[in-house]
């Protein structure tokens, strides 16, 4: 029993750092978007009003909530696969015994994460103008005509996620480069004795070792997909027509530009039910799959 | 010891802290030195704030009692935080006041720092929208002086967009910026929101007609649909005679003085803003001086205040940064009576009018610029628009309705 005190003792600390830092916050947030917090609640307590859950019934009936959710999907649906596959593609590449240079390549193809977005945004923006753009002036050698890359509702999206892909695909790169170099050569020379192609060692042998990496790998991805902001920040402010209003680029217009707490709180947590919900779920079985 | 000692400022000094945002946080501190000379025991801490960051800053420093003791406020920010009850009223002030003289100033500039009937802040440089354009460009379309009303306007764009051909136009309105669609609102006679800015008012006549004429210029192909994302260089584009009319403020004066090339210098002027029917208005704008409530050297920061509305200290200041003073006497003399661009604004300043003055404006010019940008796209009719904006400003106008209800029932 004695013991059992003094243990608490050691780890009272940290808890109380984690209570005081983290979930004293997070239940604040929480009643703090059953509220109607605002610039008027600010200059006066008075004027805050119970909501209860209006602020989470009002949102579900904004269409631009919705945009921005269904915007966030988009962008995970599709930025995910390949962002995964780029990585993926990227990581065989530099593990491949032909590959030459590696260390200059790892380090280039890891250099995007590293650097700052705001100051490689500039330069995706000038790659993407309609008229003096470099993308638009390859592409116009192969007789496609000019596209409204940033400026048009349809293509702002796909040239977000063509940049925040080339941005993030280094990071999941690395993770899986190594956890190529820890599959042991002896698969694949007794895959390569029983005669099974290229193609047959890397669907048979490569893909089932590196499962686990790689749903951690989703999962991390997808986290962290849900939560873009300053890729459309930086790039498009949200724009054309609200086009790539992210739920959180949303949810920062509703705290930090006009100061409706309350409701940015509610968003916070909707986002945080749906993100949990999804990414808790491939865990999950991935754990049924393979007991600790 | 030593560091405390060199740290705190002698006991009869008294400090002030100023807070001033951008480019003009840069420079105030060269004025500002003049003021520690001539009022000796007042020492000003100036704090320059980036503008993106400036309005969060307030708002932190309001919700943790550290608010400065005077600040640069951009006028459409004043009816927000006097909503927050943090300025000092500056009526009485201003009365005893020998510099600082009300008529002085442009009515619609003065106007904005009033709230609810109490003077909230000094004006300190003033902003408006007016037309920018290409003399040669307009002259090749047939015109030799710039449009004065909406039909002038309009034929030039016309004439203008035949000469330049396909790929140019004769005027470069980014989808992302409200002001010039609001500018062209406010020179109707009816008000943006009504009763008191508790309901929006954008199914009055006079806002469909402004929003007609706005979205006419891109269904007749006269402006291209672009947000300023998608114009790296707006003065390149200028001086390339991609549009030949542009609607902004005064620090593109210096911009295009500095950025387009010598031999452009003399075909690009500014004028007016068109009206419905000759000259019109077109939006208040700028920054102003507040005192803080919270101030606990009150007389000190209003000193400063009164410094710097100094007409010949305005004129300094419009040397350092290019800003345009509120008062009419800081024009009468010095480079600003000289200076050829700056003539339109002179005459557009008599004109001007603020935004409703309620803290939720921004939010619902935003909402402006939405609905616009897809009226402009064509998902929406004017109408349609006209209605939508009404219900997004009537929804965030709810608080204050709320607000102004409970006062009433006291």
């Amino acid at each position: 029993m004695r013991r059992r005190g003094a243990a608490w003792w050691f780890v009272a600390p940290a808890l109380v750092v984690i209570g005081v830092f983290f979930v004293l916050p997070v239940f604040a947030a929480l009643a703090m978007s059953l509220t109607d917090f605002d610039i008027y609640a600010l200059a006066d307590l008075a004027n805050l009003r119970f909501v209860g859950v209006r602020n989470y019934v009002r949102l579900l009936s904004t269409p631009l909530f919705w945009q921005a959710f269904g915007n966030t999907l988009y962008f995970v649906a599709v930025g995910v696969p390949v962002s995964i596959a780029a990585s993926l593609c990227a990581a065989l590449l530099l593990h491949s015994k032909l590959a030459r240079f590696k260390g200059f390549f790892r380090t280039a193809l890891f250099a995007p994460v590293v650097t700052t977005l705001v100051a490689v945004a500039v330069i995706w923006r000038y790659l993407f103008n309609t008229r003096y753009g470099m993308l638009n002036y390859a592409l116009g050698h192969l007789g496609i005509a000019p596209i409204d890359w940033l400026g048009d509702p349809h293509w702002a999206m796909p040239a977000i996620i063509l940049f925040a892909v080339w941005k993030n695909f280094g990071y999941n790169m690395v993770i899986l480069l190594a956890g190529l170099q820890s599959i042991p050569d002896e698969y694949y020379e007794a895959a390569h004795i029983d005669g099974a192609s290229y193609a047959q060692r890397f669907v048979h042998v490569t893909l089932p070792m590196l499962s686990p990496l790689l749903i951690l790998v989703s999962v991390l991805t997808v986290a962290g997909y849900f939560q873009l902001f300053a890729e459309p920040y930086v790039m498009t402010q949200g724009g054309p027509l609200q086009s790539t209003v992210s739920v959180l680029y949303f949810m920062y217009e509703e705290g930090f530009k006009w100061w409706n707490l309350g409701s940015a709180s509610a968003v916070a947590f909707l986002l945080f039910a749906f993100v949990y919900a999804l990414t808790a779920l491939p865990l999950r079985r991935a754990r049924r799959a393979h007991p600790a | 010891m030593g560091v405390a000692v060199a740290c705190s400022a002698p006991a009869d000094e008294t400090v002030v802290r100023f807070w001033a945002m951008g480019r003009e946080g840069e420079v105030v501190t060269e004025v500002v030195r003049d003021f520690e000379r001539s009022h000796p025991g007042i020492r000003v801490e100036v704090q320059q704030l980036p503008w993106t960051a400036a309005h969060e800053k307030l708002l932190t420093a309001f919700a943790g009692a550290s608010t400065p003791d005077v600040c640069q406020l951009g006028n459409t920010w004043i009816p927000e935080f006097a909503a927050l009850d943090a300025l000092e009223p500056l009526d009485a002030r201003v009365a005893a006041s020998a510099t600082i003289r009300p008529g002085d100033y442009f009515p619609g500039i003065w106007d904005t720092n009033v709230v609810g009937g109490v003077l909230q802040g000094v004006p300190w440089y003033v902003d408006t929208r007016l037309l920018f354009y290409r003399r040669d460009l307009v002259a090749r379309a047939g015109f030799d002086a710039p449009p004065r009303s909406w039909a002038d306007w309009q034929r030039t764009m016309v004439a203008v967009k035949e000469a330049a051909g396909p790929d140019r136009y004769a005027i470069l309105l980014p989808l992302n910026e409200p002001e010039p669609l609001v500018a062209l609102a406010l020179q109707q006679p009816a008000p943006l929101l009504r009763d008191d800015g508790q309901w929006g008012n954008f199914r009055s006549e006079g806002f469909s007609r402004a929003l007609q004429f706005y979205v006419d210029i891109f269904r007749q192909g006269l402006a291209p649909p672009l947000t300023n994302a998608d114009i790296s260089n707006v003065w390149n584009e200028f001086g390339r005679g991609y549009f030949a009319f542009y609607v902004s403020g005064p620090w593109n004066i210096g911009e295009f003085k500095r950025r387009l090339p010598a031999d452009r210098q003399q075909s690009w002027m500014t004028a007016p803003l068109p009206g419905p029917d000759g000259p019109g208005a077109s939006i208040a704008g700028g920054s102003s001086l507040v005192v803080f409530r919270a101030s606990r050297h009150k007389a000190a920061a209003w000193a400063l205040v009164e410094y710097l509305s100094q007409p010949a200290v305005q004129q300094r200041f419009h040397a350092l940064t290019g800003d345009l003073p509120p008062r009419r006497s800081a024009w009468a003399e010095g480079s600003l009576a000289d200076d050829v661009y700056a003539r339109a604004f002179r005459d557009q300043l008599e004109r001007v009018k603020p935004a409703p003055k309620v803290p939720e404006w921004e939010r619902i010019a935003t909402e402006i610029r939405t609905v616009t940008e897809r009226v402009v796209h064509g998902d929406l009719t004017v109408d349609e628009a006209a209605a939508e904006l009404d219900a997004r400003a009537d929804r965030v106008l709810e608080k204050r309705r709320w607000m102004l209800a409970r006062e009433r029932a006291r």
